[in-house]
């Protein structure tokens, strides 16, 4: 329980890292997955240790993940276009 | 049924523009119409919100008949109604001008765009659950990143770095609803009211959901992304998205502060928000008084009006005239998104006719179409706060709270920005008025003009009809 809390913490606060670090867009938005999963990490733990078993942090996290699918969706699109118009993928 | 309508008004704000949205997907041809017919179903039935409020007193639904904490509450009070009357107007303004506008360069995505925006938006201010909020601030922001993109190749690099900030934004807001969560087993406002206490593990949570709206407001040192974003997009985007879209941000820090955070608001903490607000003031104004372009002006001119909002806190947190501070909050928040509405609806109108928005080109009032000057000017009024504007009311309220708090410096802040913002808005007007003033060419031109001068004109009411909404917004849960 407390170890994937801390995984999860771990996790949140590496790739808020990675948002700020990385200059390659790709990167970013990679960090900003890892960011989600990580917040998803702790949801599905404090689910897990609520007496019963609670369903709303599943119903959170899924819709969690739906919501990150299409984020990235329109985040590659941007660096399509940003590719093909600016040669470049990377920005500070 | 009476009480069937409490239930299908806001559902109503939220379904509408969604299928309205999809239909305009499929029939891109048919996107102005059906955007014209929606947006009309959606203005009336926020109108007539702001009514039922304002005479039958707010009331809560539960979606779907389900309860919280399992269930999903929305809220219709007095800052919702408020919120939603400022979306109405705005986005249906700069839709209608977008309309006049025509096609020529238009995406065939703009009307299903702008359609998911301002149902995203209508569902923000009603939400009262705070994982519905984070799905709703997603919405809100995809459609308004892909928006921006629309303003061709100079808005992409722009976009990109709104949507890293406002995703970044979201994701530090989840994680600040998630440890909530972990404590208390609940994500309704109302449940949570009274429930929190100033653990530590609660102060994190509240703080990393203020961060991410932080974030999303563009509040001083966070602003970074503003003013290209808003500089770069297209000019009816840029309205709503100065208008109304960081406002939620602002919406919501008043709704949780003055809400169930409010065990948690400590006067550093207040003073904290406050100061930020001031630098926000202050930076914003001297930037906007450095700019070369006109669009650019005007979105610096949000970082600095925004941050008058923050100073509600620590103006309440004095305890001396709270009520007033918090209905300039208020008023400001909607002044503002009218009269910026406006000036960037007629800068739109401005660089249409004269093919550019460099000022110093510009030549004051003489050169152009003068509607779109007469409603920059009625704008630019309400927006420094002139008298009898709805501006002035707004900062007027918070000059008499910060005066009888004896808060000196939050009173010189005030003024200061005041003065700042006559400094850089009349460089725009201060050229010579007489001359070559064009009566506007053709039919396009003048619709769009006339949008603009009829948003200008609506920051101009609560300085007229004293203050429509106090019946209203009085009757806001969480209010001091």
């Amino acid at each position: 329980m407390t170890f994937y809390l801390l995984l999860a913490t771990a996790l949140f606060l590496m790739a808020l890292y990675g948002v700020f670090a990385s200059r390659h867009l790709l990167r970013r938005i990679l960090a900003l997955n890892v960011m989600s999963t990580a917040v998803f990490l702790w949801l599905v733990t404090v689910a897990r240790a609520a007496p019963g078993l609670d369903p709303v942090p599943h119903a959170m996290v899924l819709t969690g993940i739906v919501v990150t699918v299409s984020t990235t969706a329109v985040a590659v699109v941007l660096v399509v276009r940003l590719r093909a118009s600016h040669r470049r993928h990377d920005l500070p | 049924m009476i009480p069937d309508l409490f239930q299908i008004g806001p559902s109503l704000l939220f379904v509408a523009p969604l299928f309205a949205a999809i239909a305009a997907f499929v029939r891109p041809r048919a996107g102005a119409g059906i955007y014209l017919v929606s947006a009309g179903l959606i203005t009336v039935a926020s109108l007539a919100l702001v009514l039922m409020v304002g005479t039958l007193g707010a009331w809560r639904m539960d979606l779907g008949g389900w309860v919280p904490p399992l269930g999903i509450g929305w809220q219709v009070d007095g800052l919702s109604v408020a919120m939603l009357l400022l979306t109405a107007l705005v986005m249906g303004g700069a839709g209608v001008y977008r309309v006049a506008e025509g096609d020529a360069g238009h995406s065939p995505l703009f009307w299903p765009l702008w359609l998911f925006l301002w149902g995203g938006l209508n569902a923000l201010f009603l939400s009262a659950d705070l994982f519905n909020l984070y799905v709703t601030l997603e919405l809100v922001s995809l459609a308004a990143v892909a928006l921006i993109a629309m303003g061709g190749r100079t808005a992409l690099v722009p976009a990109w770095r709104y949507f890293i900030a406002t995703l970044l934004g979201s994701t530090v807001f989840l994680m600040g609803v998630a440890l909530l969560y972990g404590q208390h087993g609940s994500l309704d406002m109302r449940l949570l009211q009274g429930a929190l206490g100033p653990a530590a593990i609660e102060l994190l949570a509240s703080l990393l959901i203020t961060l991410g709206l932080l974030l999303k407001g563009a509040v001083f040192p966070l602003h970074f992304w503003l003013p290209a974003a808003h500089g770069r997009a297209p000019s009816a985007v840029s309205a709503a998205l100065s208008g109304v879209v960081v406002t939620a941000a602002f919406y919501l820090m008043v709704r949780l502060w003055f809400g169930p955070f409010s065990p948690m608001l400590t006067p550093a903490l207040a003073l904290a928000l406050g100061a930020m607000g001031a630098m926000g003031i202050l930076w914003g104004g001297v930037m906007a008084l450095l700019q070369r372009r006109l669009k650019m002006l005007i979105a610096y001119s949000t970082v600095s009006q925004l941050g008058y909002v923050l100073l509600v806190f620590p103006l309440v947190a004095s305890g001396i005239l709270a009520a007033q501070a918090w209905h300039g909050a208020v008023v400001l928040i909607l002044t503002h998104g009218f009269a910026k509405a406006a000036l960037f609806l007629s800068a739109g109108v401005l660089i249409r006719s004269l093919g550019h928005d460099r000022i110093d080109r510009l030549k004051g009032p003489g050169q152009g179409p003068a509607l779109a000057w007469l409603a920059f000017a009625l704008g630019a009024v309400s927006l420094v706060g002139l008298p009898p504007s709805g501006g002035f009311m707004a900062k007027w309220w918070l000059l008499q709270s910060a005066l009888a708090a004896g808060a000196w410096h939050w009173a010189l802040v005030i003024l200061a920005g005041s003065l700042l913002t006559a400094v850089y808005l009349f460089r725009v007007l201060g050229g010579p008025t007489a001359g070559a003033m064009t009566p506007s060419s053709d039919h396009s031109t003048r619709a769009m003009g006339f949008t603009a001068l009829i948003l200008a004109l609506a920051a101009w009411i609560p300085g007229f009809v004293p203050i429509p909404l106090t019946g209203a917004l009085a009757d806001t849960w969480g209010m001091p």
